[in-house]
């Protein structure tokens, strides 16, 4: 699971590779940053307990929901202070490799 | 596309394009080794075989069972028991990683070799280093390993030995009783560990010996999210705690282990019913040893693959490398392992490591029953280290927000059981 994971997210980042030949960027990059996720819910970010799952959300759901938490115009604990550190294409990358996990 | 390939050629896809497939070929039997099965070395282990199934993963940890530093303040609080908080590495060598249950006595980083303690040499092709702290004895006059077994640090848990000697000395002390602790300068291991303590010693306090009191000597005039533990504590102990700053005093330089006495700078002498003496620290000696470390004991780093400035092909994470402003914390050290691992991957097959990396941290401390806080922060390579991304993270917020308390001490139980099913889960 974990493989095809990460290979989906490879081939997603691929295309920037390809535009950006000056400074060669790994297809990982994505991927490692939506790890971080997991560090609260879950491994693979499939949920732990009370803290909701994203693996497989749609990819807009999370989007809406990270630019909301940045905004301040959804209330959380933790995920306002979090959201306010990541640009828009760092979030779309996110969303992107979480909505691609089972 | 993705439709039509299996996932053994999805994970052919990846190999792919982290390196050129002749590359990936060659280096079919990469060998990773990974000391320390910590927060760092078992993140490590675990990510490294997720993502790359072609490469050999050893893990060297002495120990057959990991007792974590978080959560071992509600061991000495009573809320929870040390098994609660120990985990043994069956899931991690099911999933392939060779485990070595052996210390790590020495590396050769030019010969690029681990030697055992057991007389085995191992050979690696990237070393990811996770060997935690050292305490520094006689750091503070008096304190040695033997001084531990009378003023317990429970700062390096070990076989839980200290945490569970800690506690017993809670238990047995009288009501009206001073739990003295000692607390060490920047940097060290876990910055609001401390104060977390002094929570969760208050909290047994409270309910078992209400007449007792706290008595906190600390090197420091400040600390991590300071203002937060003392509304806590003016909130849920009013009168029990007493926290002296280094301006006023506070420094502990001298103990007295029979006695009980904590000395501080300027000689005053404090008798104590019960000591917890959290020492200064530095990297563990496997790394001073192999000529890592700087002058103040820590390793510096490489911000992006983490690769010890003083030795290529060794990857230093957790606490014992220096990443000011990033704390010494566990979720620190997961965050970076796999950034660490990329690197190192990325880089023996002649590789780019990943860019634009960013690590995050995410700290709870519980304060009492249902009271949870947090500090967040988020991190990236900049100028010659690491920068803290501006206007994000923070403390929780003061004030009265006692659905905020009982969700952060809720949600900081959920991050205990994610970060642990990561390094020791199925």
């Amino acid at each position: 699971m974990r493989i095809a994971i990460l290979a989906t997210a490879a081939l997603l980042a691929a295309p920037a590779m390809a535009q950006a030949p000056t400074r060669q960027v790994s297809a990982l990059s994505a991927p490692l940053a939506a790890y971080a996720c997991g560090g609260c819910h879950g491994v693979g970010s499939t949920g732990s307990g009370p803290v909701v799952a994203l693996a497989g959300r749609p990819e807009q759901e999370i989007v809406s929901a990270m630019k909301a938490f940045r905004a301040n115009e959804r209330p959380g604990t933790i995920m306002g202070r979090i959201a306010r550190g990541y640009t828009d294409e760092e979030i779309a990358a996110i969303a992107a490799a979480l909505s691609s996990w089972r | 596309m993705t439709a039509l390939l299996t996932r053994r050629s999805l994970a052919l896809g990846t190999a792919a394009l982290l390196a050129a497939p002749s590359v990936a070929r060659a280096q079919a039997s990469l060998r990773l080794v990974i000391i320390g099965g910590g927060f760092g070395g078992a993140s490590a282990a675990r990510f490294a075989r997720d993502t790359y199934p072609d490469v050999q993963v050893t893990l060297i940890e002495p120990r057959t069972r990991f007792v974590t530093c978080p959560y071992g303040n509600l061991v000495i609080a009573g809320k929870r028991q040390l098994p609660e908080i120990s985990f043994g590495y069956d899931a991690v060598r099911a999933r392939g990683v060779t485990v070595l249950h052996d210390r790590a006595a020495g590396i050769d980083a030019a010969a690029r070799s681990v030697r055992l303690a057991g007389g085995q040499s191992l050979a690696y092709d990237r070393l990811i280093l996770s060997p935690g702290i050292a305490l520094r004895w006689g750091g503070i006059e008096g304190y040695d390993e033997a001084a531990s077994e009378l003023l317990p640090h429970a700062w390096v848990p070990g076989d839980g030995g200290q945490t569970a000697l800690l506690r017993r000395q809670l238990e047995a002390m009288e009501d009206g009783g001073v739990v003295g602790l000692a607390i060490p300068a920047n940097p060290f291991r876990c910055p609001p560990g401390p104060y977390e303590r002094i929570s969760m010693i208050a909290s047994y306090l409270k309910r078992a010996k209400p007449r007792s009191k706290i008595l906190a000597l600390d090197a420091k005039e400040g600390f991590s999210k300071q203002p937060l533990f003392q509304d806590a504590w003016a909130a849920l102990y009013p009168g029990m705690i007493e926290w002296v700053p280094g301006n006023r005093d506070g420094r502990v330089v001298k103990v007295d282990p029979r006695e009980r006495v904590l000395e501080t700078e300027f000689g005053t002498k404090h008798k104590v019913a019960v000591a917890n003496v959290i020492p200064p620290q530095s990297a563990a000696s496997i790394a001073i040893e192999a000529g890592l470390a700087n002058a103040g004991g820590w390793v510096e780093v490489d911000p992006v693959t983490f690769e010890a400035k003083a030795a290529q092909g060794i990857h230093v994470i957790g606490d014992a490398n220096t990443a000011p402003p990033m704390p010494k914390s566990g979720f620190i050290a997961n965050s970076t392992s796999r950034q660490a691992v990329a690197s190192a991957i990325a880089l023996a097959r002649g590789g780019q490591p990943p860019g634009n990396p960013t690590y995050f941290n995410t700290c709870y401390s519980h304060c009492g029953d249902e009271y949870g806080i947090s500090v967040v922060n988020l991190f990236r390579p900049g100028g010659q280290g690491f920068v803290e991304t501006p206007n994000s993270g923070g403390i929780s917020p003061r004030g009265d927000h006692p659905e905020q308390r009982r969700l952060e001490a809720v949600y900081a139980d959920a991050w205990y059981k994610a970060i642990t099913d990561y390094m020791f889960g199925a």
